[in-house]
């Protein structure tokens, strides 16, 4: 789990309708989802990022409506992981369930400007800023939602626990 | 070391002896909810994962209330995925056309969720059914799957932070207005994993309409649930409607919290949250100047008749203002028909008011009542976000049915008590 890429700086209470706006929600295709990927917050996002790219959220990132086409846009857009001071629960939720790798980590956000490249290493828990040697840590993820994340997502998890497959 | 309500439903629902927040838990579920734009993944999930038939199909509710009547093509071929599965599934509670209302008022209302419930939702707002007793809490369609399939589903037993309400709420002052001061004071993220629970004088004597739009709104703090204890109001609810048994839970005296809030609604006056966020609250007397385009009563936090009672007391023998569009929504088919029997809607026609059939439509931005670049809206909805009910440059205030009615008659956020 080593995540090498570019970040997208975002503020406090990313919400979901700002990730994928309801008008968007009359399908559930993961690219016609992505096409619009972050476009209330930054309408130019998916013209602009590239495939590896991270986004990093400030408190609350994903709050808002239960909606998983929000992990599911920014999953299908390319975006390699999310990082952000805190995650609003449902988003948490739906992103160990549909296997969108996200972390947390409190003091990242301040100390690194937008376009600035990083490494998230999920498995030694740390963080670092390329061309630097800052490095930050990541919260600890329970080892019950560790084994979601090695079993691909909850359905192959409870596929797995049901002998199917 | 006593348990919290929510630690006790939690618990009654796996066969564990002792449970402790911060734990995680699976849980036996009575009520899995989808929609229309929640339950299509759901399906697919269910499907990829071997399912071939649901765990109970009295226990799974689909209701396509977010685009009904379905809006496009791609809004009605989601509607017919969900139509087919509900089908082959005999799904016991399946809603939609006529028969559907929007979701968190159509579940009590029939008496599908009841007390002592886990009950959980592809839908944020799933923390509604709190108001009765229940556990209840929005999940993601991955999870909305695999309960479908199983029966059960993982939690994290949340902390909970008590409010203790006392004090006579002052007129025109609702439960609405309680939550609203709430989320202004702690924040959009002041419950982040945790569960709100109600106590106090003001919350014994609180109508079960107000409980539910309190509970409601958990989920704008960030919570994972809301929830009252059960007393006789709520048996008074839910008697003759209830479709299963229910149960009654109660906090012990010696619960751990994590908090504790005391709110003294007295000194509450109407409240109004400003863009962007459900946390932006001001009082009404503070609101200022704010010229409206719009004014939306309806929806699953104010959208049940005692809602539209108020709307119509105060829109009775008035008019909204020629620059404001008033549309009212009636949140299930059978409020709708109490407010013609009350003679509400006549009131409301009087008043100029567009009579939208029970939807989710405008409150999410999905159809009938979009808000143009620029335009304000006063809503007695849940959620104020940029874009959230039209352009990402249109404006969105939450306030509850007594203020929007107000407001569409002075064409500017006021208060009934502005009104000659
Ligand atoms: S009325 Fe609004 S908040 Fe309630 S379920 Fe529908 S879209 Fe969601």
């Amino acid at each position: 789990m080593i995540y090498k890429g570019k970040i997208w700086k975002f503020g406090d209470n990313i919400d979901t309708d700002a990730i994928i706006p309801a008008r968007y929600l009359v399908t559930s295709d993961p690219q016609e989802l992505a096409a619009h990927c972050m476009e209330d917050a930054d309408p130019q996002f998916v013209s602009k990022m590239k495939k590896g790219d991270i986004i990093l959220g400030g408190e609350n990132f994903g709050c808002g409506s239960s909606r998983e086409h929000a992990p599911i846009a920014i999953k299908a857009a390319g975006i390699s992981c999310v990082v952000a001071r805190s995650f609003a629960r449902i988003f948490y939720r739906n992103s160990f369930n549909m296997g969108l790798p996200i972390f947390e980590s409190n003091d990242l956000w301040a100390a690194i400007k937008e376009g600035e490249e990083i490494t998230v290493d999920g498995g030694a828990g740390i963080i670092t800023i390329s061309g630097g040697n800052k490095q930050f840590k990541i919260g600890k993820i329970p080892p019950f939602m560790e084994q979601l994340i090695n079993d691909g997502g909850l359905m192959k998890h409870i596929a797995k626990k049901r002998g199917i497959k | 070391m006593g348990n919290t309500i929510t630690e006790k439903i939690l618990m009654a629902h796996t066969d564990l002896r002792e449970i402790r927040a911060g734990e995680l838990i699976n849980a036996r579920v009575d009520i899995a909810l989808g929609n229309d734009i929640t339950a299509p993944i759901a399906i697919k999930e269910f499907r990829k994962a071997g399912g071939r038939k649901v765990f109970d199909r009295d226990k799974i509710a689909l209701v396509l209330d977010h685009f009904t009547p379905n809006k496009d093509i791609s809004s009605a071929e989601q509607c017919k995925f969900v139509r087919e599965f509900a089908l082959e599934q005999k799904i016991t509670h399946f809603y939609e056309g006529g028969r559907v209302g929007i979701e968190h008022a159509l579940l009590p209302e029939q008496g599908i969720v009841v007390p002592g419930d886990v009950v959980i939702g592809a839908d944020s707002h799933t923390c509604t059914y709190g108001g009765l007793g229940a556990f209840a809490t929005g999940v993601g369609s991955t999870d909305l799957a695999a309960a479908m399939l199983t029966g059960e589903l993982w939690f994290k037993v949340p902390e909970t932070i008590k409010f203790v309400v006392y004090g006579k709420m002052p007129r025109w002052v609702s439960g609405k207005d309680l939550i609203l001061h709430i989320i202004g004071r702690i924040g959009v993220d002041g419950a982040l994993y945790k569960a709100m629970e109600y106590t106090g004088e003001t919350i014994s004597a609180l109508p079960m309409a107000d409980r539910l739009s309190i509970a409601n709104m958990a989920i704008e703090a960030g919570a994972k649930n809301g929830i009252f204890p059960p007393d006789d109001i709520t048996r008074q609810y839910v008697e003759g409607r209830g479709k299963r048994p229910y149960k009654f839970y109660a906090s012990d005296a010696d619960a751990v919290y994590a908090d504790i809030i005391e709110i003294n609604a007295a000194q509450l006056e109407p409240q109004v949250a400003f863009p962007h966020l459900p946390s932006n609250v001001k009082g009404v007397s503070a609101a200022g100047d704010i010229k409206i385009d719009q004014s939306l009563i309806g929806s699953c936090t104010n959208g049940r008749i005692e809602d539209l009672r108020i709307a119509a007391q105060i829109l009775q023998g008035r008019k909204a203002a020629s620059t404001v569009r008033l549309i009212v929504v009636p949140a299930t088919p059978a409020i709708y028909q109490q407010a013609i029997r009350e003679g509400l809607i006549e009131i409301f026609l009087n008043a100029e008011a567009v009579i939208s059939p029970p939807s989710c439509g405008a409150c999410l931005g999905g159809h009938m009542g979009i808000l143009a670049a620029g335009e304000r809206a006063v809503a007695t909805t849940n959620r104020n976000f940029v874009g959230r009910m039209g352009h990402a440059k249109s404006e969105v205030y939450l306030a509850s049915p007594a203020v929007a009615a107000a407001s569409a008659v002075l064409g500017r956020i006021a208060s009934p008590a502005h009104l000659a």
